[in-house]
């Protein structure tokens, strides 16, 4: 799981369906494909490459560019790094637990070394609904002043200082992932050497005591060159959120406990692992047996999501159209109870109390009547 | 979405096709509109791929970039696009009307009336969708600062004649397209779900497929159905069968077919330009098959988008869109004037007097547009009642009265009655609209009891101090008889439901009677007629004026900066390879 699809199952932390299937490390995307409900997703080549050579391109010259950017951009009037300031340190490791323990171990040495570092993509591990997520930034520049700030390399061009607010958004949330998990790192390797008071004051710009900053910077392509510009970000309201919705996760084994005894989502993939065999109607099930919560916004985040969207369709959710929709419908929940609600109300429209049903009756009588004094209007089909 | 909406949408799904919203339509269409269908390179910012353009929907000019990296393809495409679109958007320079406008004299500092030229209409650039509307700024913004080599002899790439002309004239239209209500720039699913419900989401109603799907589905099939098949239904090759309305395209497009045929196209132009026989019609082959690829990409949604725009001229206009669009046709003329002035690009940020005044202009736009959408269309209107913005009712009982001015004034007490509960307050100000189209004003006295007798504390508190023409209102109803009514915005909710489902309502009207001390016939509603009155004014104005450029106060950033090239700023510096 990345850091996209830990912000996006942060975003609708009730969906459980999501948060097993996540947490199950399972493959949402053939999930779809076999219950014939694929997602629209893909990447384009052209996107994927210049994606690459953009990141590439930033990080050139051993992360003096990226460095010299990063520091502009504080305006604290510290000193310029100059050549050969940057180390990188070497994040190779077999396995993503033992890159998880060299970037530990590479934070750990670059904080006390008090210089600026550069970690291309280090891995970094985040405990989700009970089980660990690794993560792998697009890189983490440790400050002298043992600071460290995660850096998101986007492709999308900042023309004249502002870029598209929801590419901006996305890449916020997705840097806010990686800051929280940082953060547990860096409590893990802050601990000052001679066991001195863990208070922030003691903390705060002290040389050698770990601290993730809580602004990113996002490095994206000049207007129309390809040219890099940054800009920090905030992204406190964004960690706030994702702490508290991660938190907020049910855990996995409760979910799990809950299933009905030998569920599995397995596609019994034929030998050359391409073909599901397993029948649809066995895997509609033990999808269903997990409770989802759909919502219009899922489509663009969750490979499941069309196939969420037709049963909560075919069951006549109101959510369907709308994650708003729900508020003012009260206890009406499907499409059905609001229709019967706004349109078989006694004939002398009566209060019912229950202002949700009055309120759609007086819609519904408005619409009507509002219709009806169309010119040329033609009888209700 | 409001609750009338959210309403339309269920009966929407109930019914398998889209549902009206409107009963007009409230956007001007053009005769001749100009459509553009772009389509961009994915992951590039500013790399046009190709787009269909033209005014005739049979006869579309299809332009492609073989190799968007390629800086002089891609200008290429930026003229024969300023070839394609300038001369329509000239082609309304010059039919012109004469209108009266006060301006200020700079000598005396008097207003005087001057006659200024207004163009009799206006081109309108149609797009398929909201990607599309953002994509024409980004080409106004990438093309405005360009210079031409007769402009700057000495640029190193220079762009083509035309194209920062261009870049300025899709800059305007993309500004423009930012007031609400306005008409020179629109997207077909903008125009689309103003217009109808469909039984889908806000969010999936972007796409133009799915929602044309639900609006005029195929015969027998329902609206879910067809919009689904819009969105996700692919063909044997896996490609989307109703591809995106862009400007992105779909990756298994880009990947299975336009990646290969561009590397195709790559070798066999690496290949002539070496002079290796039978290159060249290998290069005009590859050209040809990326033509018909990129062409196969934009024609459905070319389509699609005359398709939205029958739909939309089925539905008649409504009574006040040629005001607005007389709006649009101001802002042509004044960009055509600031061009042939020989005024400098936008800029690429506005000062702070510009951008107050804009958004001052937007927020006012958008109160006259609620105002007049509302009062060009019931179904508006119901939604406005249902907020309890307005009421609607029958004339039950009308009471001549008099202001006590000098010259005593007509303000006759209308009772109406209505099931509407708007949210009234003691002398809250209400309008409507006389049969002759001017607006007439009043104001809410207090609740009538149904019985028949005034029920008209309300009243009392504004008898004494009645001071819309400087005298001492009536007092009005409470004259009639003693009953206690019920005390104004107190009684709203009480009045209403002691008395079922119908309430009287007392208005006092204040204007829109002439000047005479009986009011002019026809200004007075009468017993029994239906009337509809809105507690929002029907030609909102903004508000007060801002200060000159010039007088920016300090903490706005100061006046601009009078050491700026008057020629506007810098173009992009363009790098040797500015692609990746």
């Amino acid at each position: 799981m990345d850091a996209r699809a830990l912000a996006a199952l942060a975003a609708n932390p009730g969906c459980r369906r999501r948060a097993l299937l996540d947490g199950a490390g399972v493959d949402k995307g053939a999930l779809a494909r076999a219950l014939g409900a694929p997602a629209n997703f893909g990447q384009s080549q052209f996107a994927h490459q210049r994606g690459n050579s953009f990141e590439a391109r930033v990080k050139a010259d051993g992360g003096a560019d990226l460095v010299r950017l990063l520091h502009e951009r504080l305006r604290d009037g510290s000193e310029a790094p100059g050549p050969g300031a940057v180390a990188t340190p070497d994040l190779s490791a077999p396995g993503p637990q033992g890159r998880t323990a060299r970037t530990a171990l590479a934070l750990r040495e670059a904080t006390e070394a008090g210089r600026w570092a550069l970690l291309d993509h280090p891995m970094v591990s985040l405990d989700v609904a009970g089980s660990p997520a690794f993560l792998e930034p697009d890189a983490v520049v440790v400050h002298p002043d043992g600071s460290w700030t995660v850096v998101e390399i986007k492709s999308f061009p900042m023309v004249d200082g502002s870029a598209d607010p929801a590419k901006v958004g996305a890449a916020a949330r997705q840097s806010a992932v990686y800051t929280l998990a940082l953060e547990r790192v860096a409590a893990m390797v802050g601990e000052p050497p001679e066991g001195a008071g863990a208070t922030a004051d003691t903390a705060r710009g002290a040389p050698g005591r770990a601290r993730v900053r809580h602004q990113v910077l996002l490095v994206c392509p000049k207007d129309f060159s390809n040219l890099p510009t940054a800009e920090m970000i905030d992204v406190r309201k964004q960690l706030a959120v994702t702490r508290r919705q991660l938190d907020r996760l049910t855990r996995i084994e409760e979910i799990a406990a809950a299933l009905p005894e030998g569920t599995t989502f397995d596609l019994r993939l034929t030998d050359d692992g391409r073909t599901p065999t397993r029948p649809v109607e066995e895997l509609t099930a033990a999808v269903d047996a997990v409770e989802a919560a759909y919502a219009p916004e899922c489509l663009s985040t969750c490979e499941l999501a069309a196939h969420c969207r037709a049963r909560s369709r075919a069951a006549g959710l109101v959510e369907a159209l709308g994650r708003g929709v729900r508020g003012e419908l009260g206890g009406l929940t499907t499409v059905a109870a609001v229709l019967t609600a706004a349109t078989d109300g006694p004939a002398d429209a009566s209060p019912t109390g229950d202002p949700a049903v009055d309120a759609l009756r007086r819609a519904a009588a408005l619409r009507a009547e509002a219709l009806a004094s169309r010119p040329g209007a033609v009888s209700c089909r | 979405m409001s609750l009338i909406t959210t309403l339309a949408r269920m009966e929407a799904v109930r019914e398998g096709r889209a549902q009206p919203l409107t009963t007009v339509r409230h956007r001007h269409l053009s005769e001749r509109p100009l459509a553009f269908v772009p389509l961009t390179t994915a992951g590039e910012a500013g790399a046009p791929l190709g787009a269909l353009v033209g005014t005739d929907r049979d006869a579309p000019r299809l332009l492609i970039v073989a190799q968007p990296r390629d800086r002089d393809l891609r200008f290429a495409f930026l003229a024969e696009l300023a070839e394609e679109i300038q001369p329509y958007l000239d082609s309304y320079a010059d039919e012109v009307e004469l209108e009266e406008r006060k301006e200020t004299d700079p000598e005396t500092g008097k207003k005087v009336p001057v006659q200024v030229e207004l163009c009799a209409d206006a081109p309108q650039l149609l797009v398929p969708s909201a990607a599309g509307v953002a994509f024409v700024r980004l080409l106004g913004r990438s093309m405005r600062f360009r210079r031409t080599a007769e402009q700057d002899p000495e640029t190193p790439f220079p762009a083509p004649a035309r194209v920062p002309l261009l870049g300025r004239w899709l800059t305007h239209y993309g500004e423009r397209s930012r007031v609400p209500g306005s008409c020179l720039l629109l997207s077909l699913t903008e125009l689309l779900s103003r217009h109808w419900a469909t039984g889908q989401s806000p969010l999936e109603d972007q796409h133009l497929g799915s929602l044309l799907a639900w609006i005029d589905p195929p015969e027998g099939v329902p609206g879910a159905e067809a919009a689904l098949r819009a969105e996700s239904e692919r063909d044997e090759d896996g490609l989307l069968r109703c591809p995106p309305a862009g400007p992105a395209t779909d990756p298994a497009f880009d990947n299975q077919l336009l990646a290969p045929a561009m590397s195709r196209y790559d070798a066999a132009r690496a290949e002539a330009s070496q002079g290796v026989a039978g290159a060249e019609a290998r290069l005009r082959l590859a050209e040809a098959e990326l033509r018909g690829l990129i062409a196969s990409q934009l024609r459905p949604t070319w389509d699609a988008l005359w398709h939205g725009v029958d739909l939309l001229r089925s539905l008649p206009e409504g009574a006040r869109v040629a005001e607005r669009w007389k709006r649009d046709r101001w802002s042509y003329t004044a960009h055509r004037d600031r061009v042939r002035a020989g005024e400098p690009p936008q800029p690429k940020r506005d000062d702070a007097v510009t951008a107050a005044q804009k958004l001052a202009a937007r927020e006012t736009a958008q109160a006259q547009l609620d105002a007049h959408e509302a009062l060009d269309d019931p179904l508006v209107m119901a939604g406005r009642r249902l907020a309890g913005e307005a009421f609607a009712g029958e004339v039950t009982d009308v009471e001549m009265a008099w202001s006590e001015a000098r010259v005593p004034r007509p303000r006759p007490l209308i009772t109406v009655r209505t099931e509407d509960r708007p949210h009234l307050a003691e002398r809250v100000k209400l309008h409507r609209v006389l049969a002759d189209g001017r607006a007439q004003s009043g104001e809410f006295v207090g609740f009538a009891r149904t019985d028949g007798a005034a029920g008209t504390g309300g009243a009392d508190g504004a008898a004494g101090t009645d001071g819309t023409d400087g005298a001492a209102g009536t007092g009005g109803a409470d004259g009639t008889d003693g009953t206690t009514g019920t005390g104004g915005a107190d009684g709203a909710g009480g009045a209403g439901d002691a008395d079922g489902p119908g309430r009287a309502l007392v208005v006092r009207l204040t204007g829109g009677m002439g000047r005479g001390k009986q009011p002019e016939p026809g200004s007075v509603p009468e017993k029994g007629d239906r009337v509809c009155w809105t507690l929002f004014e029907h030609a909102p104005r903004g508000g007060p004026e801002l200060p000159d450029p010039e007088s920016t106060p300090w903490t706005h950033g100061g006046p601009p900066d009078a050491a700026a090239p008057a020629h506007g700023p810098e173009p992009d510096p363009m790098t040797e390879e500015d692609y990746l």
